[in-house]
């Protein structure tokens, strides 16, 4: 990794890269929250230059970090960037909303120490995401049957749900799976996944993004 | 997991007939479907020779941080305990040297190896650089060494915190002595149980420690903690070495770690609110850099 902290830059890029990739395509505008600790040191310890090097596709030993909101410019992403005295579960929070086009999506990072990232909000629904995971994001419509049907699509592709968690916006209304798995997912997968009744949309997430 | 206390971890030392390394090294390969140790084993080649090349460029080049607070220590070190008879040796003012050429590349934003994290990551290198030198130690001792370590900072991550904003600089430079005590314990002969002491020793020195950056940058005081912390790896592998042992075991030192990081103020927890970063020159250098 590159310095100076390895939960407020290395831990933030990773948080970035994940956002990024979750998202699928480079936001064209960005907004950035940071919180607790990060609010409060996120120019001394590089933060800003992390987060913004992850959306731009960068790894957390990537020297370009160091001038990423450059570069960010000179791609055409504008960023916006915010603290907030808002009390956190965790002092390194940070929250990035993420816009292109019409689609935008909102994640709620948390860097807990030694490099390590994890979601632990996805569009307003509660995760927990880890970065040294694979995991899929299912959003679905709380409906019965559901879970079970991607289960059974899952096991027919020869995939081990490791750890599960379930979150609903209400009663009947929109949901979210997250599913650990303990391979590697094959991208592909969403495409099953979103043909079955009341799946909205599928996100793939594999660990190896960090490999390089 | 194989283990989630010291104790586990020494016990299956023992039990096996085996270093601290050699545990960690079947736990990490147990991670991959193939069980492959040369594949661990080579991932820890890589970040041997990140710390290594840390080490070399802070000690070679003329580094100056952005903040400009930051840079030249580590040489003024080197020259120092070349042309001076050091009070406290050369073997452990190199270590020292070392240590702060890691720490300096980091707050100028060049790679290294988090050692539980970047502000903590000279005490590693500073260590085993300079007892490599000393010894005429291989690389696959180093290699095995930075194994004990991680073990190390695998259990004190899972009972206690490495983060600085959690735990105050106790979980960080904290933790990193604790690592290197063991590490340097292991390379010099002693034993697994002899390793829990120094880690034991390390951390107790470093209870409380706080998490105080002078303008939230990653330099001040963090640099030359990282000398300093050195230093008190190197004694502590020492004391362990000739048998001192610590009342306190090393696990229950590790729940005291958490609990003391938990009372910790928030302004004492990397928020730069308190501590040496409200001093009048800190605020100063604040307003100076960031207006």
């Amino acid at each position: 990794m590159i310095g100076p902290s390895s939960s407020h830059t290395a831990g933030a890029a990773k948080i970035g890269l994940m956002a990024r990739d979750i998202f699928g395509v480079q936001p064209k505008k960005v907004k950035i929250v940071f919180y607790g600790s990060f609010a409060k040191t996120y120019k001394g310890h590089g933060t800003d230059l992390a987060v913004v090097g992850g959306l731009l596709g960068y790894h957390a030993d990537d020297q370009r970090i160091v001038d990423s909101i450059n570069t960010a410019q000179k791609v055409g992403m504008t960023i916006d960037i915010s603290t907030s005295d808002e009390e956190t579960a965790h002092p390194n929070t940070v929250k990035i909303i993420m816009e292109h086009g019409d689609k935008t999506f909102e994640v709620v990072g948390v860097s807990p120490g030694g490099g390590k990232a994890e979601l632990v909000e996805v569009n307003g629904f509660k995760v927990k995401a880890h970065a040294d995971s694979n995991f899929l994001l299912v959003f679905h419509n709380d409906r019965k049957g559901v879970i079970a049907t991607v289960a059974g699509l899952l096991a027919s592709h020869d995939i081990n749900i490791g750890t599960m968690e379930v979150d609903r916006k209400a009663k009947g209304a929109e949901a979210l799976m997250l599913i650990q798995a303990d391979q590697p997912v094959p991208k592909k997968i969403s495409k099953a996944l979103e043909n079955l009744p009341h799946v909205t949309s599928v996100i793939v997430f594999n660990e190896t993004i960090f490999d390089k | 997991m194989m283990f989630n206390t010291i104790e586990q971890l020494v016990s299956l030392a023992e039990e096996k007939e085996v270093k601290i390394s050699d545990i960690m090294i079947e736990q990490e390969a147990s991670n991959f479907a193939d069980g492959d140790k040369d594949a661990v084993f080579y991932r820890m080649s890589h970040q041997l020779n990140v710390m290594r090349q840390a080490v070399e460029r802070g000690l070679k080049e003329n580094l100056k941080s952005r903040s400009g607070l930051a840079g030249g220590d580590a040489r003024l070190l080197d020259l120092y305990n070349k042309n001076n008879e050091p009070i406290c040796g050369n073997l452990l003012i190199t270590a020292l040297s070392m240590a702060t050429a890691a720490a300096e590349v980091n707050a100028c934003m060049g790679a290294i190896v988090a050692a539980p994290t970047a502000g903590a990551c000279g005490v590693l290198p500073g260590c085993l650089f300079a007892l490599e030198k000393h010894w005429d130690l291989s690389e696959s001792d180093l290699i095995h060494a930075l194994f004990t370590a991680g073990a190390v900072g695998l259990v004190i991550a899972n009972n206690a915190s490495i983060s600085g904003a959690e735990g105050g600089c106790q979980a960080e430079i904290g933790s990193a002595a604790g690592m290197a005590a063991a590490a340097v314990t292991q390379l010099a002969g002693g034993t697994p149980r002899q390793c829990a002491h120094a880690i034991a020793i390390a951390l107790k020195s470093l209870l409380g420690l706080v998490c105080d950056p002078v303008a939230g940058l990653v330099e001040i005081p963090c640099i030359k903690r990282n000398a300093t912390a050195t230093a008190i790896a190197l004694s502590s592998a020492d004391m362990a070495l000739a048998g001192l042992e610590s009342v306190i075991p090393c696990d229950e030192v590790i729940e005291a770690m958490h609990r003391v990081g938990c009372s910790i103020p928030v302004t004492l927890r990397e928020t730069s609110m308190g501590g040496l970063a409200t001093t009048k020159t800190a605020q100063e250098i604040t307003k100076k850099i960031f207006g």
